[in-house]
């Protein structure tokens, strides 16, 4: 086992003047799992080929662990790609099938037995190890699968994008398997994906990228309280937080009719920043329909049961409508056409440079 | 039933299909008989007025991605199953939700590689098969297409002269770029090797395999004639002004490995022992097909890359026969489609016809020909040949034209590599913890 690291690490394609991956610095600790997320073409997929060695690294390096990795060929790099590989070989037992690609690298009939011993212990595949595939059910021949990469004994697992062609309720209950043998393992992972909530729900930390640049790599709950620009902001969370363009006033921003307070450190930032208006984000889970606040008119009303959703508009600092979304209590949502006011809970604000996109203050 | 097609003009008997159930369940009156394996996604196959689709049950966004990387390929001139279509938006008739399907042709007169294996696999059908992958996988890395998943069981094989050809079945892992780094391509290789040793371990275990073969070993020449044949083709050609013999030898030995070349990039760097300019060149846009595209534009005829060689020969001796100069080709390449292939076909007799394509059929004859001939030690003539040929030989054939799985069905049961399904186990793996 052992930690990954980015060093400035750049990747430009052939013909192509703007890098797919601009030198990111990342450090991915011994036995972390790690999620890359971002939206397509954000450079993802490319940074995790980077470290497979499927990429070339046209600046900077690659260690795994005190190794510099940058020039070494993909197979001599100690990782492997989990799921690569689907196919289970019905003639071929158990033992074998989690076995062959360790037979093929010459490694000697021993030590493959005690490694596929090894590896089906952790998978509860034990008494199954002279089995035929057939005879299994379908999450223990899953197991299988990924076995065969377990037996290698990477320092590094990774995977790109292993749930995309599963329905909803299989990529659910995929992705909380993949997470508990991830930990049970403890082995460094990294993960690609473009499905936030996937990353939210399996990374320990998930980076975000866009446009070849690494935006902010933190613990989920750290994205979601305090995301280090609009962008990320926007990205991370489902409904996505609602960001408007709004005035600064007095000791918070206008919005319609309302006024909405902000902390000092924000205020200051805005200050020193000499900024008149903010990109004010609040996210729909942090608000509440009360007497006060800022009014909005409602446009749309979604009810799911435990919660409801409601769609509306808002003035924005040029007076333009923005559309809002808002979560309720699934027993009491207001009416279309009606005109709510609204307050952001809990001091749950987050502002940002209109320009720049930074975050302001805390 | 609100469902929606995206394809090019479609069998108008594909949209009667009982879309409304979930494939697994299709009556087996609506299907072919097929190797039922256990899968990721549930394929199964129709005919319909003769031709048979695969329809592959998947994620609306998989299918789309695989119709367009289908669609791609053919554009390059990449052989591949041609992508009929996507239905999506299927309901059951109580309104639950079917996945989406990707409708592909089935290739005629392919074969799947199991199938080739009915009796066990020879040990030169093997090399064949391994030079056929090879070249495929070679063909999709010249035009950035990084696969992700080649092997033996998502590839088709069709009878060429004697030897393969190989089509791309599943590109649902593949991707295209620009232009695929070393690290990628020895990648793609890299899994290529290892699923074809896979699959020959499992026919091995099944003792499928001849025992003369040796999985591993074998499953390594993939990358040998792989590393062989790109070099041969993007290595660059390193000459003095005074060497033109050098670009034509090269353009010849491509042409010879059924490759055109379109253009040639062209560097001339000092030589620093200098002793004159060296000329670096490149050969860029390879495209296969060389003779197939010659024997398509002289006659029409659309075959196979050794078919087509197989038949210019037989053209060119023609042509030679009758002295009639080169120039006039076109004319011969007329003459020849009216008095010999034409001529020879007709003596097959139609219940024959499905059991092997035309131009194969030709080139058998060609071959039996000439073996009737050295053992008489003298021409037998096209048309005794082509008669002793039908009788002897033909006649034992089984037919080839729509082969999905081998004709023994139980066999094919047993073969089937067996694909991951992803069902509820959760609560069974965390009650294991």
């Amino acid at each position: 086992m052992a930690s990954v690291s980015f060093k400035a690490a750049t990747r430009i394609y052939p013909g192509s003047t703007t890098p797919a991956v601009n030198s990111l610095d990342l450090e991915i600790a011994d036995g972390e799992f790690l999620v890359l997320v971002g939206p397509s073409g954000c450079g993802k997929s490319t940074s995790l080929r980077m470290l497979a060695g499927l990429e070339e690294v046209n600046e900077g390096a690659i260690f795994i662990g005190d190794r510099d990795v940058t020039d070494v060929a993909p197979k001599d790099r100690d990782i492997a790609m989990v799921f690569q590989n689907y196919a289970l070989y019905p003639h071929m037992s158990v033992a074998e099938n989690m076995g062959f690609a360790l037979k093929i690298a010459g490694v000697d009939k021993a030590e493959i037995a005690q490694r596929v011993q090894e590896a089906a212990k952790i998978l509860d595949l034990e008494p199954y190890l002279s089995r035929k595939p057939k005879a299994l059910s379908g999450g223990q021949r899953q197991r299988v699968a990924m076995g065969r990469a377990i037996v290698r004994n990477p320092q590094v697992f990774l995977m790109d994008e292993p749930l995309s062609n599963l329905d909803a309720k299989l990529r659910v209950q995929t992705r909380t398997q993949i997470a508990a043998l991830q930990q049970r393992l403890g082995v460094t992972t990294v993960y690609v994906t473009h499905d936030q909530t996937e990353a939210m729900t399996m990374g320990d930390r998930v980076a975000v990228l866009k446009d070849g640049f690494l935006q902010q790599c933190a613990t989920p709950q750290e994205l979601y309280d305090r995301p280090i620009n609009a962008f990320v902001a926007g990205f991370i969370g489902s409904p996505a937080m609602n960001l408007v363009e709004a005035r600064i006033d007095g000791d918070g921003v206008k919005i319609g009719d309302g006024h909405v307070k902000l902390s000092d450190d924000v205020l200051s930032d805005a200050r020193s920043q000499g900024l008149e208006t903010i990109t004010f984000g609040f996210r729909p889970e942090d608000t509440e329909v009360s007497g006060e606040g800022f009014s909005m008119h409602v446009n749309i009303v979604e009810s799911l049961g435990a919660d409801g959703y409601v769609y509306g508009d808002v003035p924005d600092a040029s007076g333009n409508a923005h559309q809002i979304t808002v979560r309720t209590d699934g027993r009491n949502i207001p009416r279309r056409g009606e005109n709510i006011r609204l307050q952001v809970t809990g001091g749950h604000t987050h502002a940002f440079n209109p320009a720049t996109g930074l975050r302001l203050g805390n | 039933m609100a469902f929606q097609v995206v394809a090019a003009p479609i069998e108008p008997d594909l949209l009667f299909l009982p879309w409304e159930q979930p494939l697994e369940e299709w009556p087996d009156d609506a299907t072919v008989a097929l190797p039922k394996g256990i899968s990721r996604h549930i394929v199964r196959f129709v005919r319909l007025n003769s031709v048979v689709y695969a329809i592959k049950e998947t994620e609306q966004h998989v299918a789309q991605q695989e119709y367009e990387l289908l669609n791609r390929l053919i554009r390059r001139g990449v052989p591949c199953v041609e992508p009929v279509g996507i239905i999506s938006g299927r309901t059951t008739p109580d309104g639950d939700e079917l996945p989406a399907a990707l409708v592909t042709q089935h290739l005629q007169f392919s074969l799947p590689f199991r199938a080739l294996f009915s009796s066990t696999l020879r040990p030169d059908t093997t090399e064949r098969l391994l030079d056929a992958l090879a070249l495929l996988l070679v063909r999709l890395h010249l035009v950035g297409f990084y696969w992700g998943d080649c092997s033996l069981s998502n590839t088709l094989f069709r009878r060429d002269a004697g030897a393969f050809a190989a089509y791309l079945v599943d590109a649902e892992t593949g991707d295209f770029q620009a232009q695929l780094s070393e690290g990628q391509r020895n990648y793609d290789v890299d899994l290529a090797v290892t699923n074809a040793t896979g699959e020959l371990m499992d026919l091995e275990s099944a003792g499928l395999l001849h025992e003369t073969i040796e999985p591993i070993s074998t499953g390594e020449k993939i990358r040998h004639r792989y590393e062989r044949l790109w070099d041969a083709i993007t290595k660059p050609l390193v000459m003095r002004p005074d060497e033109r013999f050098k670009l034509d030898e090269r353009m010849r030995s491509l042409n010879d490995m059924g490759f055109d070349v379109a253009e040639m990039l062209t560097t001339t760097p000092l030589h620093p022992a200098d002793d004159g300019i060296r000329i670096v060149m490149t050969p860029k846009v390879v495209d296969a097909g060389h003779h197939a595209r010659r024997l398509i534009r002289l006659t029409g005829l659309d075959v196979e890359e050794n078919q087509a060689r197989s038949l210019l020969n037989d053209l060119d001796q023609f042509r030679v026969h009758l002295k009639i100069p080169l120039e006039d080709e076109e004319l011969v390449a007329h003459r020849w489609v009216s008095e010999k292939f034409e001529p020879v076909l007709a003596l097959v007799p139609r219940e024959m016809r499905g059991k092997l394509e035309p131009a194969e059929i030709y080139h058998e004859i060609l071959q039996h020909r000439w073996f009737m001939s050295e053992r008489a030690g003298r021409d037998v003539g096209r048309k005794k040949a082509a008669e002793d040929y039908v009788k002897n030989v033909l006649a034992r054939k089984p037919e080839e034209r729509a082969i999905i799985g081998t004709s023994q069905d139980q066999d094919i049961e047993h073969t089937q590599e067996m694909r991951l399904v992803f069902p509820d186990t959760t609560a069974e793996f965390d009650s294991n913890n």
